[in-house]
C-alpha cells in the first residue's frame, strides 16, 4: 500500500521514512543557510517503550524486572511497570500520521541504536546539530503509585541511555530523569551520573505531586549547583488529575495540562526563596510554551506588593526571577497579534533566555522557521535563541563546523 | 502560464490524488465526486506537505432539539484533507483553513481535457 505522497518522494507504507516526510524541512534549511550557525534542540523526543527489553536489561531490581518482562509477554502491550502514558490521542485519530508508521521505519544505524538512526533522521532534515533527547512515556512515571519502580525504572534508563545512546552519538545529549518521588535516591542519581558523556543536565517531570521546596530536595540542588549543569522541570499532562479529569476533550487536557504544573513548581520554587538559596543553579522551564510567563509574571507580581510578608526570602520581584531563568520555545504560541509574543519576549529576555525547542516527533512540534521566520527577533536574536543561548548554556564546545548534514 | 500535465482520468480514481512538480512548486490535486480541485503542496503552518496527509470528513457536534450534546459524528458533505505534519485541516473543496478561513492554500485551475488533467501553472 502507497502512501499518498507526490510521485517524487513515492514510499510504501513499509517504506516509511521520516527524511522523505521532512523534505520541506530540509528545504526551509537550504533556503535559510542553517549551515552559517548552529541549530540547538534543547526539547527533543524517543520512544523509550520501544526499547524496554533492552533497558529492563539494565535493571537491577531483580522482582520489578521479573515483573516488567512477564506483564510485557503476557499483555503485549508493553511493560506493565510503566504507566505508558494513561489515556491520549497526540495522534488526532490517525491524522499525524507518523505515529504509526515511524514505529515500522527501517534504520540503518551502522551499528549504532535505532534511536539514535530515527533521531539523526529528523536532525539532518532540520538543520539541527544537537539535539537533547528526552523520553515520551516516562513524563508520566513521577505518577506511577509505587515509588520503588519510579526509582528503578529511572535507573535502568538512565544506564542503558548513557551506554547505548549517549557515549555512541555525540550529537545527541541528554538531562537525565531524576526520580524525584524519591529525595534520596535523586540526589545519588545526580552523583553517579553528573559526569558521564553526553550528560548536560538533569530533568524532573512536572506531572507528579511532590513539593519541589521540600527541604529534603536541597543537598540535590546544591550538588547540581555546583556541578554548574543546568536543572529543568519538563511538562506533561496528567488527565487523572482531579481538576483536568473535568475535562472531557484532550485539546483541553493538553492546552492547561501542560502549563498548570509548571506553574505550581516555579510558583512554590519563587515564592519559597529557591532562586536566593541557590543563585547559580539554572533552572530551565521545558514545553509549557510561553505565554503562561506573562501571566505568571504578571501576577505574582501584584500579589507580592500586598503579601511579601508571606515570602520573606525574596529580595527582588517575583517577576524578575522568572526573568532570569531559561525557557524552551516549543509549543510557542503565535498570537493573532504578534505584539503580544513580542511582549512575551521583552519580558522573559528571549534573546538571551530562550532555547529553541523542536519537541519532534510529537504532534505540535516546532522547526527552527518557527524562529528564524518571526519579524519581531534581530538577527543576532534569531541566531541565539536557535543556538547561542544553548551553546552557553550548556557550555557546547563543538559546534565550530555544521554537524548537520541536510540531504 | 503553463499547463501542466497531471496524469491520465484512470490514473487518479475518485478519493485518490496525485502530486507534480513544477518549477520548484508542488501542487496537489485532487480528485472527489467527479471534480478536480489543484492546491500548493504546502501548509500556511510551517510549510508542511498538506496535500500528501488524510482525507477525512469533518468531525460535527450533534446538538440535540433542546441544546444538549448528543455525540459527535462525520460530516456527511464535508471532506478535508489533513496536513500530516501537524494536522491543519483544509476544505477539500475550497483549499481554506478550516478553522480560520481566512488562511488559504494557494489555488491553480485544474482543467480535465478528453482523459487528461492538468493544472494551469504560472
Amino acid at each position: 500500500m502507497d502512501l499518498p505522497l507526490s510521485d517524487f518522494r513515492k514510499m510504501s507504507v513499509q517504506e516509511f521514512d521520516t527524511t522523505k516526510l521532512l523534505d520541506h524541512a530540509a528545504q526551509q534549511a537550504r533556503e535559510r543557510k542553517y549551515s552559517e550557525f548552529p541549530i540547538i534542540d534543547v526539547d527533543s523526543h524517543h520512544y523509550e517503550s520501544e526499547s524496554m527489553g533492552e533497558i529492563l536489561e539494565y535493571m537491577e531490581d531483580p522482582v520489578i524486572a521479573q515483573l516488567a518482562r512477564a506483564a510485557s509477554t503476557s499483555n503485549s502491550k508493553g511493560p506493565g511497570v510503566l504507566n505508558a502514558g494513561g489515556i491520549g490521542y497526540q495522534d488526532m485519530g490517525g491524522r499525524v500520521s507518523r505515529y504509526q508508521l515511524r514505529t515500522i521505519e527501517k534504520v540503518d544505524g551502522g551499528g549504532k541504536h535505532r534511536d539514535i538512526a530515527l533521531t539523526k533522521r529528523w536532525m539532518d532534515a532540520m538543520g539541527i546539530d544537537i539535539a537533547v533527547l528526552f523520553p515520551t512515556p516516562m513524563l508520566q512515571l513521577g505518577l506511577h503509585p509505587q515509588v520503588e519502580v519510579e526509582v528503578a525504572l529511572a535507573r535502568a534508563y538512565n544506564r542503558w541511555l548513557c551506554e547505548r545512546i549517549l557515549a555512541q552519538e555525540p550529537r545527541v545529549r541528554s538531562m537525565l530523569y531524576l526520580p524525584f518521588n524519591d529525595a534520596e535516591a535523586s540526589y545519588k542519581m545526580v552523583k553517579e551520573f553528573g559526569d558521564k558523556k553526553g550528560v548536560c543536565g538533569f530533568m524532573i517531570t512536572s506531572a507528579r505531586y511532590r513539593p519541589v521546596h521540600h527541604n529534603s530536595y536541597m543537598k540535590t540542588y546544591a550538588l547540581i549547583e555546583e556541578m554548574g549543569i543546568p536543572l529543568a522541570f519538563h511538562a506533561g499532562y496528567n488527565w487523572g488529575d482531579q481538576s483536568i479529569s473535568m475535562l472531557n476533550r484532550f485539546i483541553s487536557v493538553h492546552g492547561l495540562g501542560f502549563v498548570i504544573p509548571n506553574m505550581i513548581h516555579m510558583a512554590n520554587w519563587v515564592m519559597n526563596g529557591l532562586p536566593e538559596r541557590f543563585p547559580k543553579l539554572k533552572l530551565i522551564w521545558i514545553e509549557s510554551g510561553l505565554a503562561w510567563l506573562t501571566f505568571m509574571i504578571q501576577r505574582f507580581d501584584n500579589e507580592y506588593m500586598m503579601r511579601s510578608s508571606e515570602a520573606p526570602s525574596l529580595k527582588k520581584l517575583p517577576g524578575e526571577y522568572i526573568t532570569d531563568m531559561f525557557y524552551t520555545s516549543q509549543p510557542m504560541e503565535m498570537p493573532r497579534d504578534m505584539g503580544m509574543l513580542e511582549a512575551t519576549f521583552r519580558m522573559i529576555k528571549a534573546e538571551t533566555q530562550l532555547l529553541y525547542s523542536s519537541d519532534y516527533p510529537h504532534w505540535d512540534f516546532d522547526l527552527p522557521s518557527t524562529i528564524y521566520d518571526l519579524p519581531v527577533l534581530s538577527p543576532q536574536g534569531k541566531r541565539n535563541i536557535l543556538g547561542g543561548n544553548a551553546v552557553k548554556l550548556f557550555n557546547i564546545q563543538d559546534v565550530g563546523k555544521k554537524l548537520a548534514q541536510v540531504a | 502560464m503553463a499547463e501542466v500535465f497531471v496524469a491520465k482520468v484512470s490514473e487518479i480514481p475518485d478519493g485518490e490524488r496525485r502530486i507534480v512538480k513544477h518549477d520548484g512548486h508542488e501542487i496537489g490535486v485532487f480528485h472527489w465526486q467527479k471534480q478536480f480541485y489543484a492546491y500548493q503542496n504546502m501548509c500556511v503552518h510551517q510549510g508542511g506537505p498538506a496535500c500528501e496527509g488524510s482525507i477525512m470528513h469533518k468531525v460535527e457536534d450533534v446538538i440535540g432539539e433542546d441544546r444538549t450534546w448528543q455525540g459527535q459524528r462525520f460530516s456527511a458533505t464535508q471532506v478535508h484533507f489533513v496536513c500530516p505534519w501537524h494536522g491543519y485541516e483544509y476544505d477539500l473543496r475550497t483549499g481554506e483553513c478550516v478553522p480560520d478561513r481566512s488562511l488559504k492554500l494557494k489555488t491553480y485551475p485544474a482543467i480535465r481535457r478528453g482523459e487528461d488533467i492538468y493544472v494551469v501553472a504560472e
